[in-house]
């Protein structure tokens, strides 16, 4: 039997990048894909969100700044508050903080440098919806490619919202922790700045980001919030 | 009315900018410390009076030009002669 194919709004703003490639590692996991131009103010039916890669606004000001007041972030935001599973993904990791979605800020990487290598990452969470085909503890080799992912997380920030963290030695951009990836509170929005959509296929280096996008894939498929 | 913002990183957060800029002074002999690399934005804004204005401005820092978590700002106001 086929399972359902689960339908996942890629936002497309203006300077995304990773959104075809976002929208093509989903449907090879198993998802139909949505692309959405970020000025659409409504989310047609889609049972999760991806805030892709990329340069929205040219990073200027601060990445991700300008466009968390886009028209579909507003939908983006009520979707998470009623539970709906919504992930970013470098650009879209630093929207969703500047957005308020997700707890802390991305400054300049540390080195000043544009990084983009492979690098190891460290499973801390295995029940989240975005980590149930990865064991706790396994590590993931996903690549980089950013300019400020220095992560500085709030003072207040329970250690249980760190899913994914850079394994010892390899943190690339000097982020807080060696934090990669954090969910907020409720757990259903979650933000890394590896990028699983580059490595879902072991013929291009790893398929480790697989792991990530199919739980997300099979969660979207499971959730009753569906076209919230 | 003439808006002057300077955003600056918060006291404790790394600054990687300042800190190369500090490096590069010290290069160059100047016997520096602590320099810190912040951004300055300048606005005409209309308002009817001072204290307008600095709500407005306060309003756009809040809403976008800093980051509260990693920046503090300070606004300055200058009424526009002739």
């Amino acid at each position: 039997m086929t399972e359902r194919r689960p339908r996942i709004g890629v936002l497309v703003f203006p300077g995304s990048n990773d959104d075809g490639d976002a929208a093509w590692a989903l449907s090879a996991l198993g998802a139909e894909p949505l692309l959405l131009w970020h000025a659409r103010a409504e989310l047609p039916g889609v049972e999760a969100v991806v805030l892709p890669g990329g340069f929205s606004y040219g990073d200027y000001l601060r990445a991700g700044a300008i466009a968390r007041f886009a028209p579909a972030m507003e939908a983006v935001a009520d979707f998470a508050r009623a539970g709906g599973l919504v992930l970013g993904i470098c650009n879209g990791f630093q929207i969703l903080c500047e957005a308020g979605l997700l707890p802390g800020a991305l400054l300049p990487n540390a080195s000043l440098s544009f990084v983009c290598r492979d690098v190891p990452l460290v499973v801390e969470r295995a029940d989240t919806p975005f980590t149930t085909r990865c064991e706790p503890g396994q590590t993931l080799v996903i690549p980089v490619k950013h300019g400020d992912g220095c992560y500085q997380r709030p003072p207040e920030l329970p250690a249980g919202q760190v899913v994914l963290r850079y394994a010892p030695g390899a943190n690339p951009n000097g982020s807080d922790g060696d934090i990669a990836g954090v969910t907020n509170a409720d757990g259903n929005v979650l933000g890394l700045m590896p990028h699983p959509e580059h490595a879902v296929d072991t013929l291009l280096g790893s398929g480790d980001g697989g792991l990530i996008l199919a739980s997300f894939v099979d969660s979207a498929r499971e959730h009753s919030y569906a076209h919230a | 009315m003439r808006a002057t913002v300077l955003v600056r990183p918060k006291g404790g957060i790394l600054d990687p900018q300042g800190q190369a800029v500090e490096r590069s002074l010290r290069q160059l002999g100047f016997p520096v410390g602590d320099a810190r690399v912040g951004r300055v934005i300048d606005l005409e804004v209309e308002a009817a009076s001072t204290d307008e204005a600095r709500a407005h401005v306060e309003r756009m820092c809040e809403r976008l030009l800093a980051n509260p978590l990693i920046e503090s700002y300070e606004i300055e106001l200058e009424e526009r002669s002739g």
